[in-house]
């Protein structure tokens, strides 16, 4: 399998903040990470070093070639709903569009093949009907899969999730997963989420951030391991009787 | 109505008309990119501290809207450059650049010996006096922000959409934003001639506020806003000619009116949809 990123003790943070502290980490093709840990663990961190938001303070990330070659930039990034600016003036279809804008010089305009291949991903996102339509005017899980087009519409070898559950109904949220599942055939996904209960039918592997970072391969998270990890995240268990069981911080 | 088109015999209010016609065009693009952008604020933060600008030129003698360019671009990249390094609350240096704008520029034209000619002009704007040296600054800024949008349209939503995605995308965001914030300077300052100081944030606002009771989409809310700024702007000359008060003020009058009918109209018969709704509804449901 290729290493399509191999992040090697890095450290990051801001100014006199450091919030990741020697932090080791390899993605393969065709992985799904699911990136958990507590708030202020250093999560965002760890995605904004990787998507190149901030430099890091120590250590380094190696991308394979293909991924930074020219001018295909190979990651997709779905930011947190709440970053995106709802009024703003902007229609579906440019917004998936603008995935492609890393591959154009300052002036290009979209070839009849990218708006074929931007149409052909919103049909499959049920959103090719509403493409004409301001975000402003759709609903949280409308906007998520627009956002989630504009990712994809390069074609990503790797796929960064900041938090896609937030602000999105359950029936889209388990939709989202099924899609995910389907693209991992394909690419590489690294999913940032708190809730640990719902991705666990989905990840192949862990990485829990918290200051450092624990990887653990295999799906199954039990109380002990996170635990020795010291990660103090919570666990919802969906058994007959659900229940919550809370962790305090260690440290 | 005659004596209205007679008008058109004065050379005064051919400029007027030209310069309405201008004003228009830049507000009405650059209004909509600070609109979509929230940084109305920051605009109205350059605004004024380009009247240090225009003090300056008082003082030294030379003309008040090159001081102004000058102030204008220079707090604006400013304002671009400090409010990036997180350190300094924007909001607050912001209102710090305003008010030492307007400070230096009542110092300089105290400083200035004997009367300031055309003082009132700058604050409150006269359309009636714009010269053909301001009516060639405002066609040149027209024919650049017009191209500068056709050719950039993509990069401009690209970069103010969604500005982190744009930086992982390698997009030249910082460039982008120091062009744009410069042309939302010169615009401002340009426009200053037209209705002044104090009233050139709503012909930048106005205009896209109205657009926006139409549409939700940024290159036809461009379209709307020149075509409202220009309705407006003519009839409000037309008023200041006819009752004789000062143009600016009649100019943004006249916008404010005209937002409030489009507005209310919008209400009353975004009512009678809903209601006819749900009437159908309940048809339905018997």
């Amino acid at each position: 399998m290729d290493t399509l990123v191999e992040i090697r003790n890095l450290s990051a943070g801001y100014g006199q903040n450091i919030v990741l502290r020697d932090v080791s980490l390899s993605i393969q093709q065709f992985d799904f990470i699911g990136v958990i840990g507590p708030n202020g663990g250093g999560k965002t961190t760890l995605l904004k070093a990787l998507l190149g938001l901030i430099p890091p303070l120590a250590g380094e990330i190696v991308f394979e070639e293909s991924m930074i070659g020219g001018n295909a930039h190979r990651i997709g990034y779905l930011p947190q709903i709440n970053n995106i600016d709802r009024k703003f003036p902007v229609t579906v279809y440019d917004v998936v569009r603008s995935g492609l804008m890393s591959r154009k010089r300052l002036v290009g305009r979209y070839s009849s093949e990218e708006n074929e291949r931007a149409i052909t991903l919103m049909d499959e996102m049920g959103i090719a009907a509403i493409r004409n339509k301001a975000i402003g005017e759709l609903s949280g899980g409308q906007i998520q899969r627009a956002l989630l087009c504009r990712a994809l519409v390069n074609n990503p070898k790797l796929l960064i999730l900041d938090e896609p559950n937030t602000y999105v109904d359950n029936r889209f949220e388990r939709e989202l997963y099924e899609k995910l599942k389907l693209l991992n055939e394909k690419l590489a996904i690294l999913l940032v989420s708190h809730d640990l209960g719902t991705i666990s039918t989905y990840v192949k592997s862990y990485a829990c951030v918290n200051s450092s970072l624990h990887y653990h391969s295999g799906n199954e998270v039990t109380d002990e391991l996170l635990k020795s990890y010291e990660c103090p995240i919570q666990i919802i268990s969906h058994g007959d009787i659900p229940h919550t069981v809370l962790h305090k911080h260690l440290s | 109505m005659e004596s209205l088109i007679n008008l058109f015999n004065f050379e005064f209010f051919r400029n007027a008309f030209l310069a309405a016609f201008m004003a228009s065009i830049t507000c009405g693009i650059i209004g909509t990119y600070i609109v979509a952008r929230r940084i109305v604020f920051i605009s109205g933060g350059i605004t004024h501290a380009s009247f240090g600008g225009i003090g300056m030129g008082y003082y030294f003698g030379f003309n008040p809207i090159t001081g102004a360019i000058i102030f204008g671009i220079l707090s604006a990249l400013g304002i671009e450059l400090f409010t990036k390094r997180a350190d300094l609350r924007e909001d607050s240096a912001i209102a710090m650049l305003w008010s030492l704008g307007m400070a230096l520029g009542v110092i300089f034209i105290f400083l200035t010996p004997g009367y300031a000619p055309n003082l009132m002009s700058y604050l409150f704007g006269n359309i009636l006096t714009v010269s053909k040296e301001d009516l060639l600054f405002l066609l040149f800024l027209s024919v650049f922000v017009i191209g500068f949008f056709l050719i950039f349209y993509r990069m401009i939503i690209f970069v103010s959409f969604d500005e982190e995605f744009a930086l992982t995308n390698n997009a030249p965001v910082r460039l982008f934003n120091s062009l744009l914030i410069s042309l939302v300077a010169l615009t401002i300052v340009l426009n200053i001639r037209v209705v002044g100081i104090i009233l050139v944030m709503s012909l930048l606002t106005i205009p896209q506020a109205i657009a926006n009771l139409f549409t939700k989409r940024f290159d036809v809310m461009m379209g709307y806003s020149i075509v409202f700024a220009f309705l407006g702007s003519v009839t409000g000359l037309a008023f200041s000619y006819i009752y004789d008060i000062p143009s600016g003020a009649s100019i943004i009058f006249t916008l404010v009116v005209l937002y409030g009918i489009i507005k209310t109209l919008f209400l009353i018969f975004g009512k009678a949809n809903m209601s006819a709704v749900k009437i159908r509804e309940e048809s339905l449901k018997s």
